[in-house]
């Protein structure tokens, strides 16, 4: 047997959390990719047992650094959902511009600090500024203008305290708001040149069918709550997320990952969005997003920068929008009584769709957590779209093909530290990065 | 210190801390100037490897292999700076330690047997020496910048000692204990926020861990006078520092 191991990525860089690849070949045949996550288990849905909900509002967020508002939100839904919580809407609207301001800052980081270096032939932002210092610099400007956003209505950038459940803890200086306002319109021209700069960008292409699946609500682009809709058409209340998708354990790698019920790999994340919402899209978004031919359904994953790019544009009109609009004469929250019972959250994170679910007792006591962070989701389909590019590129050099198979996994933007809490461990890993790609 | 050698390192953890340098985005081009990036996996692809003059380390150690690793980063590393309550304190997720190992793997896990965690997760500190502890969850980005500040100046790094309710007093909050009743960890947890719970009207969950000369037994019968009893108290020290020794202790003797 020819068999061979390809590429050994070794720990991946510019990716939340710490995973690699390895691609195994039989001679053109591609018999085994994986994506092993060597993050360490944390236990989060062990020890989120016995406590009250109001602290699962605040330790949830501990899962992931990169996207603290959307492990909020989707729980704030889960168990304002059980309690038959109505949030005021003023309140409401501070909570999606806390979520619009990660969406900025975490799409920024990822399309120009993690993900545009590849691009650029360069291995970090650092060295991507010597090159385009008027790009990096706006890039950051409008990555720090998303942070801003959520210092201003959640006190910090990385775990913000503002959120309760019924509402908000605290009303936000309205003066700060305008200003993040006033900046973000003026963003908004490099956000939108941004798209057509990246649409330029010399990417691998990549046709495959695949089911997509984002949420859906009755107006506007879904992201604070809404339906589960997969674009084979079907579309369910979150209540019966686990119904319809379900996690399975696949020998080779040893780690659960999620499926659809009749056992198929999905996309979740920006592309999904804007394959499923592109009608909802703010109106400069589907401008651009016409300019540079986005349009549904795109069926290829290296489009996923771009949808994020698409996604950049979005979030700061919408946040132009939602301020202009915002009245800061509100109740910021409203009582509640604690209900025993099951309560189910969704909400869109940076990365897709995020789930939440919490048993929970008379005294508000959490007795079991279900959570089901994106790139779980995404896993399958990672190694999926790895398997389906390697007979196209294996024929160019080492470098090139561990290169274009690290993007594949970054198109995802994957966030492992998210998808450890429950995802197996497969420890292999080096200190340095010396020996990191390996022909045997 | 003129262009250390920068090394940052992720062990169990959230990715949090090392984003808050990510963060600092007016500073940040600037400090890669200021210091010579050797290895940072999150941001940069090129890993040129030890020795490193200063290490940032996130992230609590829970596995038999970060043991190893932590112990080469130490090796290789001149000054060892752990950074958030991961690393200083054992984080959220030492949560864990006060339960059962096995339990908590048969309640996430379906096959629990192929699960390598150390028996508790434990600040970086129980297992080589640390030269300094940036606190926080997350750390405070300006700590950050100021401890680099005095690192590259050759000076020594000055760091909060006192609580959290000295910031809240200059800043004229009311307190909420006195005046609301409201459960706060604010006279027993270090600096390092602002005060930012307090000033958003909620009491203190304690990110930065206990202040100095903590006395937690005195502070729980004042508390208790006030119509907040031990087991509340406890709930909020079980929480992100629980694992900190002055909170580990007042936990266990009760337990």
């Amino acid at each position: 047997m020819n068999r061979r191991i390809i590429v050994d990525t070794g720990p991946l860089a510019r990716v939340e959390g710490e995973g690699s690849l390895l691609i195994e070949m039989d001679g053109k045949r591609v018999v085994n990719v994986q994506l092993k996550i060597f993050e360490p288990p944390r236990y989060y849905e062990a020890f989120l047992r016995g406590r009250k909900v109001e602290e699962v509002v605040d330790m949830v967020p501990r899962i992931c650094g990169i996207c603290p508002v959307a492990y909020q939100i989707s729980a704030l839904n889960a168990i304002e959902g059980l309690f038959g919580v109505e949030v005021p809407s003023g309140a409401k609207t501070l909570r999606a511009l806390l979520y619009l301001g990660e969406w900025i800052e975490s799409h920024a980081l990822h399309v120009f600090m993690l993900a545009a270096p590849d691009y650029f032939g360069v291995p970090d932002c650092f060295a991507l500024y010597r090159r385009e210092p008027e790009l990096v610099k706006q890039a950051l400007r409008l990555k720090q203008l998303g942070n801003r956003l959520m210092a201003v209505i959640g006190g910090r950038e990385v775990h913000p305290v503002s959120l309760r459940i019924g509402g908000v803890h605290k009303l936000p200086h309205e003066t700060s708001l305008k200003e993040v306002r006033a900046n973000l319109k003026s963003s908004l021209e490099f956000a939108m040149k941004a798209v057509a700069l990246i649409s330029r960008l010399e990417a691998p292409h990549l046709a495959r069918k695949v089911t997509y699946v984002a949420l859906r609500s009755d107006d506007g682009y879904a992201f604070l709550d809404g339906d589960v809709m997969t674009s084979d058409g079907a579309r369910i209340t979150p209540s019966r997320f686990e119904e319809e998708f379900v996690e399975r354990q696949v020998g080779y790698s040893n780690s659960l990952r999620s499926l659809t019920k009749d056992g198929r790999p999905y996309m979740v994340g920006p592309l999904a969005r804007v394959n499923m919402n592109f009608d909802r899209l703010s109106p400069s978004a589907a401008e651009v997003a016409e300019k540079v031919g986005l349009a549904p359904m795109e069926d290829d994953p290296f489009k996923s920068m771009l949808a994020r790019a698409v996604e950049l544009v979005h979030a700061c009109e919408e946040t132009v929008r939602l301020i202009g609009e915002y009245d800061g004469n509100i109740r910021p929250h409203v009582p509640y009584e604690y209900k025993e019972g099951t309560g189910y959250g969704v909400s869109e994170a940076p990365r897709g769709v995020l789930y939440h679910r919490y048993e929970v007792d008379r005294k508000g006591q959490v007795l079991q957590a279900k959570i089901v962070p994106p790139t779980a989701q995404n896993q399958m389909r990672i190694e999926e779209d790895v398997r389906l590019l390697m007979p196209k590129v294996i024929r160019a050099g080492t470098d090139r093909v561990r290169r274009l198979s690290e993007m594949a996994v970054r198109n995802y933007d994957p966030c492992i530290s998210c998808a450890t809490h429950f995802l197996k461990v497969n420890i292999v890993r080096r200190l340095r990065g010396d020996d990191r790609a390996r022909l045997q | 210190m003129a262009r250390p050698k920068l090394g940052v390192f992720k062990f169990s953890s959230c990715d949090g801390c090392q984003l808050s340098i990510l963060d600092a985005e007016d500073e940040l081009i600037a400090l890669a100037d200021l210091v010579e990036i050797r290895d940072f996996l999150e941001a940069t692809s090129a890993s040129k490897g030890g020795p490193y003059d200063i290490s940032l380390v996130e992230g609590s150690i829970s596995t038999p292999e970060e043991v190893e690793r932590i112990m080469e980063v130490r090796e290789e590393s001149g000054m060892l700076v752990t950074i958030g309550s991961c690393a200083t304190a054992g984080g959220l997720q030492a949560l864990r330690n006060w339960g059962k190992l096995e339990e908590f793997k048969r309640a996430v896990y379906p096959d629990p047997r192929a699960i390598k965690s150390l028996e508790k997760a434990l600040p970086v500190k129980e297992f080589v020496s640390v030269d300094y502890e940036l606190r926080g969850c997350p750390i405070s980005k300006e700590q950050l910048l100021q401890f680099f500040a005095a690192v590259l100046r050759g000076t020594r790094p000055r760091l909060p000692t006192n609580s959290v309710c000295m910031e809240c007093k200059r800043k004229g909050n009311v307190c909420l204990l006195v005046a609301g009743r409201v459960p706060c960890l604010g006279p027993i947890t270090m600096d390092g926020c602002g005060a930012l719970c307090p000033t958003y009207g909620r009491g203190c969950y304690g990110c930065f861990g206990p202040s100095d000369d903590v006395n937690l037994s005195s502070y729980s019968r004042w508390l208790e006078k006030r119509g907040t009893d031990k087991t509340t108290l406890k709930l909020l020290v079980k929480g992100i520092n629980s694992y900190a020794r002055e909170f580990r202790g007042w936990i266990e003797a009760d337990e």
